[in-house]
This record gives C-alpha cells, structure tokens and sequence, in this order.
C-alpha cells in the first residue's frame, strides 16, 4: 500500500516549481525519467516526448493468458507563456499556452526559460486608470514580461508563473497541481504495482495543447484499459446571490473524482461501476465529477486504435490554470489508495459485463 | 553602511496596511535608533526619529516625510468558510485574481494564515459581469481550511495583506509588494546614514508617516506636532513602462525626481535641483499641476505654511503586487537628501523669499 510522507511531497514540490509549459517538458520529463528508470522494465521517450514507463506483470494468468494491460497516464505539461517578441530594455510580448483566462494575469511574477530568469507582468497603476478602465479586462497585446532593464531572454522561450510549492498543514498551495499531482501518483503506483496487469504508464505531453501526447501514447501502448489520472477544479464557491451552489463540478476535501462524463468523454461504466464499488468497499472517500464541460486524456485514450474503456479519476484543486491552487493532502492520499486498491482487484472480468 | 537591500526586502515583507502600521515601524524603529538621538511615535502611530544639528540654538529643523502605511484588503464578510473583502487604499481589483495573501486572523491565537484570492466561476456571479473584470465585493478569499475553522479564526474587519516575495530583477531592480513607500523609508534610512559623518547645522527630523493611502493622517499630524522651517515629502513616483508612457511618467533608473507645482516651495525645489546638478546626482523634473497625492500636499499646509519639497522615486506598476524599482534611484534619493541637509545653512530658510 503506497503511502505519501516526505519523500512522496518533496518530489511533489520539485515537480510542481519545475517549469514545463506545452511543448516544452523537458524539465518535468528529467525528474520522471530518473523517479521512474529503476522501477520498469522498459521505459522510453517516443517522438512527441512522452516517457512511456512499462511494469510488466509478475504473475501470469490462468491458462497461460497474456495479462491485463492498464495504461494510465498523467500529462507532464502545464499552461504558461512563450515569449513572441523583443521591445528592448528587457520587455517582452508574449502569448498564452493553454486555457488562461487573461483576467488572472496581472500582477504576477513569473519564470522565463531553463534558467528561471525572474520577470513579472505588471499594469498601470490605479491612479492613472477610470472606472471604465476598470469595468474592462486589460488586453494581453498591451502586457508585458519584464526582466528588467537589461533582462535578456529569447523569443521562444517559454515562461510560467513563478509561484513557490507551499505546504500549510493538510493544505498545498502551489502552481501545476494540474497535473503534477497526477504524475506524482503515477511514480508512486509503479512502486507499489499490481501483480496481475501488465502496468503501461504514459506521462504525457501537450495535454493542455489538445491531448496530442495520450493520442500517440494509446496508439503505441495499445492497452485493454486506460485511465486518466489528473485533477480537477472544484468549483465549490459561495454563489454571489446566497443561492445553492449546485454547479461545484466537485467539492474539495471530498476525496477522489471519479469521472462519468465529460467533454470529451463518456467513461466505460463498468470501469465506473468497478471503482466506485472499490472505494466503498476498501472505505475510501470518494465523490463524482458532475458531468459537464473539460476533459482529460481520457478523451484522447477511448477513440484511440480500435477503441479502449477508459475512466478518468482526479484530484480535487481550486484554482486551476491560475498562478496558485490549492488542493488537499487527504483527497491526494485517497485518489492514490482508490487507484491502488482498484488495480490490485482489476481483472479481465470487469469488462465481460454489461454497459449498463 | 549596512546594506539598503536586505533592509527594504525584510521591510516590503511586512503588512502595516495603514492604520495598522506597527509591524512596518518596529523594523523602521530598529533601523534608525543608532542613526538618531531621539525616537518616538506620534498619537496616530508614526515613527519621529530626531537628529540633532550642531547649529546655534533655536535651530531650524527639515523634516523628512516618507509614509510607511501599505494599500491592502480587509474582511468583511465570512460565507461558507470564504471570505469577503474591502480595499484600504486604492486596489484595482484587477490585479487581485489569483494572487497569495496573509489573512491576519485576530481570533483565538491570532495568527496568519496564508490564502488565495478566488474569482469565481462566471456561474457563480451577477449574470451582467460577462467575461468583464470582477469588482471586489465578488473576489473571496480562500485560506482553505473548512467553514468551521475559518469561522472560529477569522473575524470581520480582519486585514489581508499580500504574499507575494520579492524579485531581483536584471539591470538593479526589484519588484514585490509595498516598494510604494517602504522604498522612500529606505532612502531616508540611506540619509541618515550618510549624515553620521558629516556635519549639519539643522536638525533633522526622519518621519515614517501613517494613512498616506487613506488621507495623508500622518503627514497633517507629524507635521504639525514637530512644526519643523521646511518639510521634504519623499514618495514614489509613476515610470515609465508597459501601458505608461503619458506625461505623467517619468523614466525608470535615472531619478529620483523633484517634483514643480503648487504643493511645491519654488526655492527649496531650486536648492534640491542646484545642489543636484552640482553634485552631478541624476535627477528628473516631475510636473503636479494640482495636487501631489503625496505628503507634500498636507504638510505644506500644516499650521501658517510651511516652505515643502517633494523628491520622487519611480516606480512601476505602483499599487500592483508586483511594483518595481531601481534600487540606483532610491540610494540617490538618499544621497541628495543627505547632501541637502548638510548644505543647510542655519540661516537658509530666511533667504527663500517670495521677493520676485
């Protein structure tokens, strides 16, 4: 049974301060190629950049069978910036990589290149605005990246917000909990595998550019099953009016989402129905994502070759997509035992039922 | 001479939002005590550190006005564990999304609790905002801990300052939080030290001021308990930069800059603009046709008028957390201000006349 103590959080940390915006992963990729080399039996790097990390099963099947193959995938990618142009004296045009909503970008602090160069983005100051500046959001033709006076870096390089992993008690604030959470999870489950599968683990690329790296990683692991681990927003705010909110997508502290349907995907119910019956009999916390809008890599996975059931189970944060989210110690602790104890019972069965 | 970074980095890491302005002035008081003869705080809580000349009695005195007070939030609501909040000076709420903030919970066993400032999702607010700005009243704070515990910690009327650390940045700069006007505490800090070795006829009265942001409180007060012959406001002042270059803005890193207007005594100015170009310190002409909206304006004011300067330091994105300043300008501002002072002889406040 893996558990998470300070090992499992200081890799966390160095996952969530590394910087790897869409196309870009390379960082992220070095800490999990060295968490993940000693624990498969093969693992590679395939043309996109994805670290395909292969645990093959100890024992075999009934008959001779070929084990069960479970593909589960976390994407190494978050959104950020990639600098597009030089106005001089350190100052930098740039655009965004990923859903950022514009009103979440001034006034942060970020991170420019490998080298972490120190830069922020900033706005006129209030007592040069009107109110009806204010009733608009600023454009991001009219922000800048600024280095200071001379700041040099390349157009091309990409930048992320600069926020620092911060632990206060049972609460993480850091940047990336999407999905740095999911990618911690998956180093940890390849210490702790299943005997009775064949454990295919994708850490994947440009999930935030349009799911391009589960797309090419389901085509060439080809699995029986996949599963999608990443996170999702909580949505659970007071209402502006008092009103019930009844639109939380989840709530936090709930433990783990397990997906029915999204954006992009309707999850296979007997793999649902499998993981939800698993958390209630092993008592693990565990809640539904409402069904509605977003998706995960599991959109990519279940159209992939032939088709592929597929789920997808995330962790709770608030606050994605911005410089600071928040999430939970207890619901990360609960979506990796869920995932443990699901796989340690997934047999071929499962998917001899019904969809129904 | 200790070093002015480290002092100002400490010191922008404070809160002291105004009206509540002590933990910034414990620091100030610490820093000036071996550099004056005498420190006291006023009735509204500014910091009067005395200098004493080596005039002939009576002898005139200059004070030194730099505000010590930070824009900030305060709680004023607590719904389902999130808080809701009000500006203390001017906060555009632009800049607020996604930002880390210190939540100053004054109940049982006071303590700051670090937290985030959530927009909520658009189907959580007023149908007319759109995808516009979100004003204030519907920004919440989140310190993520459950309603309960929120409830038996926060109380209204609780402060909420910024979190962010400071940057270094390329060419000599540094950003954070508050630069707007710790860093003029640190030029006057600077001033002082530089008068430990050199005479000066005058007494010299340092004053870290209280509720600049909010209405000037301590420069009408201050000014008016020490009564001084002349007053120098020192405050920071509009750069150029990003989405500023209107006449109001002056270039970054080759200030500081002396300000011409009414609020402003046209012979001290000359004197402070004189001595620069004498001394080759770099200066730059600022232009306040109305009011200053600085220190400058209440002290020149205060009992039958007194004779008032006003020295700028530049600063960019001023009231964002992500200010930013070129140290150069400040150690100017200081240097001048020192060398003003020593300058003085004890008979100058005679000689600027109004005699055309």
């Amino acid at each position: 049974m893996p558990l998470i103590g300070n090992a499992q959080l200081k890799l966390l940390e160095r996952l969530s301060n590394a910087s790897a915006v869409s196309g870009d992963e390379g960082e992220v990729r070095q800490i999990v190629l060295e968490a993940v080399r000693p624990l498969c039996d093969t693992v590679k790097v395939d043309a996109l950049g994805n670290v395909l990390a292969v645990r093959q099963a100890a024992t075999r099947r009934p008959g001779g069978k070929a084990p069960l193959k479970v593909m589960l995938t976390a994407h190494m990618d978050e959104i950020g910036f990639m600098l597009v142009a030089e106005d001089g004296e350190g100052l930098y045009r740039f655009e965004t990589v990923g859903g950022i909503d514009l009103r979440q970008l001034v006034g942060k602090s970020v991170l420019v290149g490998r080298e972490h160069k120190p830069g922020v983005i900033g706005a006129r100051p209030i007592h040069l605005t009107s109110p009806e500046d204010r009733r608009r959001t600023i454009a991001l033709d009219t922000l800048r990246i600024d280095l200071g006076t001379g700041g040099k870096a390349a157009p091309g390089e990409r930048a992320v917000f600069a926020t620092r992993y911060q632990r206060s008690g049972d609460l993480l604030f850091c940047k990336a909990i999407d999905d740095r959470i999911g990618v911690a999870t998956l180093i940890e489950l390849l210490k702790a595998p299943p005997a009775q599968i064949d454990l295919l683990v994708a850490f994947t690329v440009q999930e935030e550019n349009g799911l391009r790296g589960a797309k090419v990683a389901a085509h060439a692991l080809d699995p029986d099953v996949g599963i999608a681990v990443d996170s999702t927003p909580a949505l659970d705010l007071p209402a502006w009016d008092g009103e019930e909110n009844v639109a939380y997508n989840v709530h936090l502290g709930q433990g783990p989402a397990i997906y029915i349907a999204d954006g992009s995907t309707l999850c296979d119910p007997r793999l649902v129905r499998f993981f939800h019956a698993t958390a209630e009999a092993e008592k693990i916390p565990c809640q539904f994502r409402q069904p509605g809008g977003g998706g995960t890599d599991a959109g990519a996975i279940h159209k992939a070759r032939a088709g592929i059931p597929s789920l997808s189970i995330s962790v709770p944060h608030r606050y994605g997509h911005t410089a600071v989210s928040l999430a939970r110690l207890d619901d990360w602790k609960n979506t990796l035992a869920l995932l443990h104890a699901g796989l340690q019972r997934l047999t071929p069965a499962v998917l001899a039922g019904e969809r129904r | 001479m200790p070093e002015l970074l480290p002092f100002l980095k400490e010191l922008i890491s404070l809160p002291g939002l105004s009206g509540y302005e002590d933990p910034a002035a414990s620091l100030i008081e610490a820093r000036w005590k071996p550099l004056v003869h005498q420190l006291s705080r006023s009735r509204v809580g500014s910091v009067h550190g005395l200098r004493r000349g080596s005039g002939p009695e009576p002898r005139p005195a200059i004070l030194l006005s730099a505000h010590m007070d930070a824009i900030g939030l305060m709680v004023t609501g607590i719904v389902d564990g999130f808080l809701r909040l009000t500006n203390v000076g001017g906060v555009d709420p632009r800049v607020l999304p996604g930002q880390r903030v210190f939540v100053h919970a004054s109940g049982a066993g006071a303590r700051t609790l670090p937290a985030v400032i959530a927009q909520p999702p658009a189907r959580l607010l007023p149908p007319d905002l759109g995808d516009g700005p979100v004003p204030l009243e519907h920004l919440l704070a989140d310190t993520g801990l459950a309603p309960g515990r929120v409830r038996s910690l926060v109380h209204v009327g609780d402060l909420v300052s910024y979190a962010s650390e400071p940057v270094e940045l390329a060419g000599g700069m540094l950003s954070g939080h508050t630069l707007d006007n710790r860093v003029s505490v640190a030029a006057v800090s600077a001033c002082l030290e530089e008068l430990q070795n050199r005479p000066h006829a005058w007494d010299v009265w340092a004053v870290a001021s209280v509720q600049e942001e909010v209405g000037l409180i301590g420069a009408y007060t201050s000014t008016f308990q020490i009564h001084p012959d002349a007053v120098i406001a020192i405050d920071v002042t509009f750069a150029k930069g990003p989405g500023s270059t209107d006449w109001q803005t002056v270039p970054i890193g080759e200030g500081p800059s002396l300000c011409v207007g009414p609020n402003i005594h046209p012979a001290l100015h000359k004197g402070l603009k004189d001595l620069a170009e004498k001394l080759e310190i770099p200066v730059l002409m600022e232009y306040a046709p109305r009011h200053t909206g600085t220190d400058a304006f209440a002290a020149q004011v205060t009992a039958e008028g007194i004779p008032t300067a006003l020295i700028g330091i530049p600063l960019r994105y001023m009231h964002t957390p992500v200010e930013l300043v070129s140290v150069k300008d400040i150690q100017r501002a200081g240097r001048l201000m020192a060398e003003f002072i020593a300058s003085l002889e004890p008979d100058f406040i005679n000689k600027i006349t109004w005699e055309d």
